[in-house]
């Protein structure tokens, strides 16, 4: 088996801080296999930059399995990088050719703030869930699992909505930094189950408008879908404006009260 | 009751299981314990470090009872926690497919899968509240794989005979923690828990015998800060990072849990750790982690090395002669299913003598050629085509055309923190949950059981112990962090952290965790012996003095810096490793995963020694990470009879 070998030049984000403005920095990485990750690929040049005395780059990652959610990266321009379903973590650097020059960015949005250098601040997704984003169900009153049957093609649609990572790729990539997409699969998730129709108007209410604290509004683009390393449906935006939309007809006394 | 042993158990190890019968103890606790009515809760404040599953739920529960409870997480946000990356499924004794099982049964497998090393009693109560974990998951809205009638399906897994595993898709873990997650972030919603995120355990404070709270870093400031309790809750996680390429996340680590013990409490059966038979091999030196590939694949796939040591051929060009299927050929009965040790094992002696594949020779076949021949390819793509994609992401081979390659790494740690029936450490006032406490798996952990003790932990164990613990301190006045102890601990954590700044030596934290890895590894790992262990307990301290000379942490000490969070975390994968290394020397026996190559039968099984080691190892702390002084707590078997596993 060969080993293919490839050389690189990164022009990565460096901001040292909320305040700092910011500037691209170019690094060559030499002779690196297509085996490494994306990240690996990173790691390799901060140890290089501890080797120079210099500060290692800032970023975000955990499980470096693609379910965490916690890496990020803009590269080339595009959320998680080129390569369809797949986070940064799980990128590989046979997604690229010898001698290309790699841009890599943090998310940008002005809901996730730059902390330092390709780190930013998703927060904003807590305070959505926070918001609404559960079924109210105190440890203990629970009835017998089996006691609510749920139909195979709803349990089926409720997952593929529940299994959005919160990476935030779907803002970095929406030209209005909207989380719609965020926002709608957790919507469905709850919204589909038997379990979760005694909040489902409150939760779409309170998530949206939670949700239009923080982000912009969409327009359809879908580059969000086409982001999302999950695959994530934009049925699931319809699902939430439709539940949203019903929810201030059904709330009206509620908001008149206000 | 099978007593073995006639040596003591320590007095600080005083298991405090209750009376009667096996099935009656949890509720004989249960009644028996104090309460703190519902006005009396506020006055209290819990800390829960950690919020993953037993965390996340411990958290939520605790706050829902009315106590006050801080909860801190170094991750951005709750939901990051490593139990997300949990596949398989999550075993509880429902019996929805009547096929037999029961409590009793899911009770006596757990056990006899941790080769009789674990504790009866909290084991028994584990398989008890399993079936209300999966009501309470489910009234969340998890949503489990369903039959087409909208009942809940289930899936078997190794080590059982009945089909008691549910299971999410392969998202099982994601699931149940955003589950969990979303049920903490009402709470947070709702004030009853205050939220430090990015926020890191540093160290634990005791006062008069009893811990009295935490210092804790703001990884975005580097600001040591100190916040009182009246009851800690450790839920941080195994340290199979130790082993510096592993399934963990790349932040999983034993920093509280070692500080946990640095003030007192005992660190239990640290040698125990369990590797994963069915992992991508590392392909080159710059590889951070290892992934797992499902154990399910081995339903179909065939496992193989080639006979000869010069093998060049591509693995289709191979002729059947010269294959060797060692599972099948080792273990006729069990074949390609072996038990996950006894897998590893046999794998890695094949590598060793030089018949490993690849490019680096690092691992063995996982060959799905027959079943795609018997099945047809559609089939083998319904039952496995998620993990191929995901095989061929990341080793760059597609899996249909050419066999997988596979090898072992480590996956879970069944030591930790040594805790009572009440999942108190022996510092009082502290408590330890999930992966890292060492109560329930014995020396091998079953798969689906990690998940199940999580929640079991947070959900419906710690809400009670918790209570009994904080009723007699009710209109008590307790440290707050104005205590001068509270300044000295973080007077000390800012002159560690400082320190590691100073030395500005010529290696990166990373260069350390990696050599320190290869040295647990080879010593410590699959397999151990004495001679090994032996040279390892110079080499860690060698290579732990250079560390501590030659280390180099550039940047500051202020504003987020993580190679100075590395650097801490690897100061105390060097402590922890030498005492892995030390209580697998003195466990001078074979069980589940700590295999000693002087203890095994001519067929290469393990041999346990019932007589002189049917206890509990818990380490004490002497102010010298090469000096800790072992004590024992002795296990005894009321209801199952200790028998040797056998695979043939």
């Amino acid at each position: 088996m060969t080993r293919t070998v490839k050389n690189l030049t990164l022009k990565v984000w460096r901001q040292n801080g909320p305040d700092d403005k910011g500037h691209f920095e170019t690094h060559v990485i030499d002779s690196i296999t297509d085996e490494a990750s994306f990240l690996e690929m990173l790691d390799v040049l901060n140890e290089r930059l501890i080797d120079e005395n210099k500060e290692a780059i800032v970023f975000d990652h955990d499980c470096r399995e693609g379910i965490c959610g916690t890496c990020s990266l803009m590269i080339n321009g595009q959320a998680h990088g080129p390569q369809r379903a797949t986070t940064t973590c799980q990128l590989h650097l046979r997604s690229f050719n010898d001698n290309d020059t790699i841009v890599i960015e943090p998310w940008r949005a002005s809901a996730f703030p730059i902390i330092k250098d390709l780190m930013v601040d998703r927060a904003a997704f807590d305070r959505i869930v926070e918001s609404g984003g559960f079924i109210t169900s105190p440890t203990g009153g629970a009835p017998d699992a089996n006691l609510i049957p749920v139909p195979k093609p709803v349990a089926d649609a409720a997952m593929d909505a529940a299994a959005c990572i919160g990476c935030g790729a779907c803002v970095a990539a929406c030209p209005n930094s909207a989380a719609n997409l965020f926002v709608g699969a957790k919507i469905t998730h709850l919204n589909l189950l038997p379990q979760g129709q005694a909040e489902r108007y409150k939760r779409a209410e309170a998530m949206v408008d939670e949700m239009d604290e923080h982000f912009g509004s969409c327009t359809n683009h879908g580059e969000c879908s086409a982001a999302c390393p999950k695959e994530i449906s934009l049925d699931v935006i319809a699902l939430m404006n439709k539940d949203y939309r019903s929810a201030k007809f059904k709330n009206r006394k509620q908001l008149s009260r206000k | 009751m099978t007593m073995l042993q006639d040596r003591p158990t320590d007095t600080k190890l005083i298991s405090k299981v209750p009376d009667g019968a096996l099935a009656d103890k949890w509720d004989n606790f249960k009644a028996n314990a104090k309460l703190v009515n519902p006005s009396n809760k506020r006055k209290f404040k819990v800390i829960v470090v950690g919020t993953g599953l037993a965390g996340a739920s411990a958290a939520a529960s605790l706050a829902e009872l009315g106590y006050r409870v801080d909860a801190f997480t170094f991750h951005d946000s709750p939901r990051r926690a490593h139990s997300i990356a949990a596949q398989g499924g999550i075993n509880a004794a429902k019996n929805y497919q009547g096929d037999g099982d029961s409590v009793s049964r899911l009770f006596s497998d757990t056990i006899k899968g941790g080769d009789f090393r674990s504790r009866e009693g909290n084991v028994y109560r584990l398989a008890q509240v399993s079936v209300n974990i999966i009501d309470q998951m489910v009234a969340q809205g998890v949503p489990f794989a369903r039959e087409y009638g909208g009942l809940l399906d289930n899936r078997s897994f190794g080590g059982a005979q009945v089909s008691r595993t549910f299971y999410a898709r392969g998202q099982t873990g994601q699931q149940l923690l955003l589950g969990a997650y979303q049920q903490l972030s009402r709470q947070i919603g709702l004030g009853g828990v205050r939220l430090f995120n990015r926020c890191e355990l540093v160290d634990i404070v005791v006062i008069d015998g009893r811990a009295a709270g935490i210092v804790t870093r703001d990884l975005l400031t580097g600001e040591l800060t100190s916040h009182a309790a009246h009851a800690v809750v450790l839920a941080t996680g195994g340290y199979g990072n130790a082993y510096y390429l592993s399934t963990n996340a790349m932040n999983c680590n034993v920093t509280a849990a070692w500080r946990a013990h640095q003030r007192g409490a005992y660190f239990a059966n640290p040698c125990y750790t369990q590797i994963h038979p069915t992992c991508i091999p590392q392909a080159d030196e710059t590889q951070s982690k290892l992934t797992l590939m499902s154990e399910s694949l081995r339903n179909d796939g065939r496992v193989w090395v080639p006979k000869n040591f010069d093998e060049t051929r591509a693995a289709h060009e191979i002729p059947e002669q010269d294959r060797d299927y060692f599972l099948e050929r080792l273990y006729p009965a069990y074949g390609n299913l072996a038990p996950r040790d006894i897998s590893s094992r046999a794998a890695k002696r094949l590598v060793d003598k030089g018949l490993g594949v690849g490019p680096l020779k690092n691992g063995v076949y996982l060959d799905f050629a027959d079943a795609i021949g018997r099945l047809g390819r559609n089939v083998v793509e319904e039952r496995y085509g998620n993990l191929f994609e995901m095989y061929e992401r990341i080793a760059g081979e597609n899996p249909y055309d050419q066999p997988m390659r596979i090898y072992p790494a480590t996956h879970y740690t069944m030591g930790g923190l040594w805790v009572d029936y009440e999942l108190q450490t022996t510092i009082p006032g502290l408590y330890a949950a999930g992966e890292a406490n060492f109560s329930d798996h014995g020396t091998n952990r079953l798969g689906a059981s990690a998940l199940m003790q999580g929640l079991a932990d947070g959900y419906f164990v710690l809400p009670y112990t918790i209570s009994n613990g904080l009723a007699p301190l009710l209109n008590k006045t307790v440290p707050g962090t104005d205590h001068p102890e509270f300044k000295r601990v973080e007077t000390a954590a800012k002159a560690r952290f400082q320190g590691y700044l100073d030395i500005k030596g010529t290696r990166s934290p990373d260069f350390f965790h990696r050599e320190l890895g290869k040295l647990i590894w080879n010593y410590c790992g699959m397999e151990r012996d004495r001679n090994g262990l032996e040279k390892a307990l110079t080499e860690i301290p060698a290579l732990y003095s250079e560390f501590k000379t030659d280390l180099r942490v550039t940047g500051t000490g202020e504003g987020v810096n993580q190679t100075l969070e590395k650097a801490g975390r690897v100061d105390d994968f060097f402590q922890l490793g030498t005492l892995m290394c030390k209580d697998a020397l003195t466990r001078e026996e074979s069980a589940g995963g700590h295999f000693r190559v002087e203890y095994q039968t001519e067929e290469g099984e393990a041999v346990r020694d019932d007589e002189n080691f049917c206890h509990v190892a818990a380490w004490e702390w002497t102010g010298d990470e090469n000096n800790a002084t072992r004590h024992e707590e002795q296990l005894s078997f009321e209801s199952v009879q200790l028998a040797t596993r056998s695979y043939k």
